[in-house]
């Protein structure tokens, strides 16, 4: 990946994560949330992972964000809006924010093989929806079977529950 | 600046000279030309004649008459177009500024960037008729499309006003809907080419016949012949979910007219609304073209043979070249053809029968569609 693009699409992913934060419109939050996958699913096509990325595009920002919006429309937006910053949870935030990043250089300091590049795969042109699909359905069929019962348990108790309420 | 000399400059180029040609030079001009289409056909069904006068203006270059060519009325896009340029933008004042203008954007660019992966042809000067070969192509398509919604959903909300709300409303619970049958009735076809990327269906497709007529590569088999009831099947759920996915009718309900005066796009003018339309096209001919090449073999000519990427450049290569985009892109004006005949032959459904349809006829078809082909696929050689 060229690293133009690739600072490009990160300071864009950043900047739009920081903008879903700070915004107080509950839409330009939940776009701003769209844009910043979109950039995260460019910097997986930038590391030849097209499978990840186009699943993040059409999972995240297709289905999953999709409904949220359509969620958030539905709501009376004009009282979130004139909602002011609270002081002390900004000050918590950051605090928050800066322990964590404060963790994470702490542990990549001690991480030698963090500190240099990633060798280069052998592979020129990985197929990379065949290898997730054999991995998925070889190594890790019993966690990826349980994990669809899981799903499904969900989804019935989903409907089971909003049946409920109905009557 | 040694980093500037990493940049393939020469695929830049190519992909963009590709992009150019199929975005200027074949899909909008097809845009305009599929709506002065579905005019003239529907006229055609219900007996008038349609647009029908406006020639070219050469008239304004001192000619006695404006230039009418076989058709008559095939200046009438060129017209149309600029009727849209010149028109008064108007915003009303109780929308929400930037979405509104947003909202065009982003039913347009979905639908053009979904003809990035389409092999719209063979080979043509050393050059793969494909802007980006992927690997996930078919998925790409999805993805891209589903992003689609949000210009639907946008236009409607930032319009501040019932009518366009109800008809993005409508929309987006139709378009999330049907793109589960639309996903899962592809899963077959993709379960017998055995690969995501479209070149490669369109390769399968010549070696072994196309998916729908499988008799194009000389013979027919028995498995061929199990396989085709499954793909006949998905080929059905497939063009449904199509028209559903685009908005047309039978399925129109986000802007039926006579319920919602003009559903989503009822606040825009000019060209605003222009880009809406337009954004519909250019889906209608990114489906088509998906349909042409999971099931109709893509730009093969059958019994015809294939140049290479050594005979591109050879005069008898660049003829064939061409020949596979003009194949291409007639078989999508096929589809096009039945959209428009489709859309004036049959009444609109209501929405609780659409969403009926959708999730309990077409969604288990389908997915019952996908066992019988796993069997076929597994007992039958």
């Amino acid at each position: 990946m060229s690293p133009i693009l690739f600072w490009l699409f990160t300071v864009l992913m950043l900047a739009f994560g920081v903008s879903v934060v700070l915004n107080r419109d509950p839409v330009a939050s939940a776009l701003s949330l769209v844009a910043s996958f979109l950039c995260l699913a460019s910097l997986f096509v930038g590391l030849d992972a097209f499978f990840i990325g186009v699943i993040q595009i059409l999972v995240y920002a297709g289905a999953v964000m999709v409904l949220f919006l359509f969620i958030i429309m539905l709501l009376d937006l004009k009282a979130e809006k004139r909602r002011s910053f609270n002081k002390l949870a900004l000050v918590g935030g950051a605090a928050v924010t800066a322990l964590f990043v404060s963790g994470l250089l702490k542990v990549l300091s001690l991480f030698p093989a963090g500190s240099k590049p990633f060798p280069a795969l052998g592979v020129a042109k990985l197929d990379d929806v065949r290898q997730v699909g054999i991995t998925l359905f070889t190594r890790f069929n019993l966690p990826f079977q349980t994990v669809g019962v899981l799903v499904l348990v969900a989804s019935i108790g989903v409907i089971v529950l909003s049946r409920r309420q109905l009557k | 600046m040694d980093f500037l000399n990493d940049i393939p400059w020469m695929l830049i180029a190519a992909s963009i000279a590709k992009t150019l040609f199929l975005i200027f030079g074949v899909v909008l001009p097809i845009v305009s030309y599929t709506v002065y289409a579905e005019r003239r056909v529907s006229a055609l069904i219900q007996d008038r004649l349609g647009p029908n006068r406006t020639g070219f203006p050469i008239s304004l270059f001192g000619f006695q008459k404006d230039l009418q060519l076989f058709l008559g009325g095939l200046g009438q896009p060129v017209a149309d177009a600029m009727k849209f340029l010149l028109k008064e933008e108007f915003t009303p004042g109780h929308v929400n500024k930037f979405y509104f203008w947003l909202a065009p954007v982003l039913a347009m660019v979905p639908a053009l960037s979904t003809l990035a992966v389409l092999p719209f042809g063979n080979f043509l000067f050393g050059q793969k008729m494909v802007v980006a070969d992927v690997n996930v192509g078919i998925l790409y398509v999805f993805a891209v499309a589903s992003v689609g919604v949000y210009g639907i959903v946008l236009a409607g909300w930032s319009s501040n006003s019932k009518y366009p709300f109800l008809g993005s409303i409508r929309a987006s619970s139709q378009m999330i809907s049907y793109e589960l049958s639309l996903g899962l009735s592809a899963v077959p076809v993709l379960m017998i080419i055995g690969n995501l990327n479209l070149s490669e269906a369109i390769q399968y497709q010549i070696d072994n016949g196309w998916l729908l007529l499988p008799f194009t590569d000389g013979k027919l088999t028995l498995r061929e012949l199990l396989l085709w009831i499954p793909v006949l099947v998905s080929f059905i759920i497939f063009t449904i979910s199509m028209f559903a996915e685009t908005n047309r009718l039978p399925f129109d309900l986000p802007e039926s007219e006579t319920e919602l005066v003009a559903g989503y796009h009822t606040e825009y003018s000019a060209m605003k609304f222009a880009l809406f339309f337009l954004g519909e096209y250019a889906a209608m001919i990114a489906g088509s073209s998906i349909i042409v090449v999971l099931f109709l073999g893509g730009w093969h000519v059958p019994f015809l043979p294939i140049n290479t990427l050594e005979s591109s450049t050879t005069p008898s290569g660049i003829a064939l070249g061409f020949l596979h985009i003009t194949a291409f892109f007639a078989k999508v004006v096929g589809i096009l053809i039945f959209f428009i005949w489709v859309r004036w032959t049959l009444p609109r459904f209501r929405f609780d029968q659409l969403m009926k349809l959708g999730w309990l006829y077409l969604f288990e078809i389908a997915l019952v569609n996908i066992f019988i082909t796993a069997a076929i696929l597994a007992w039958v050689k």
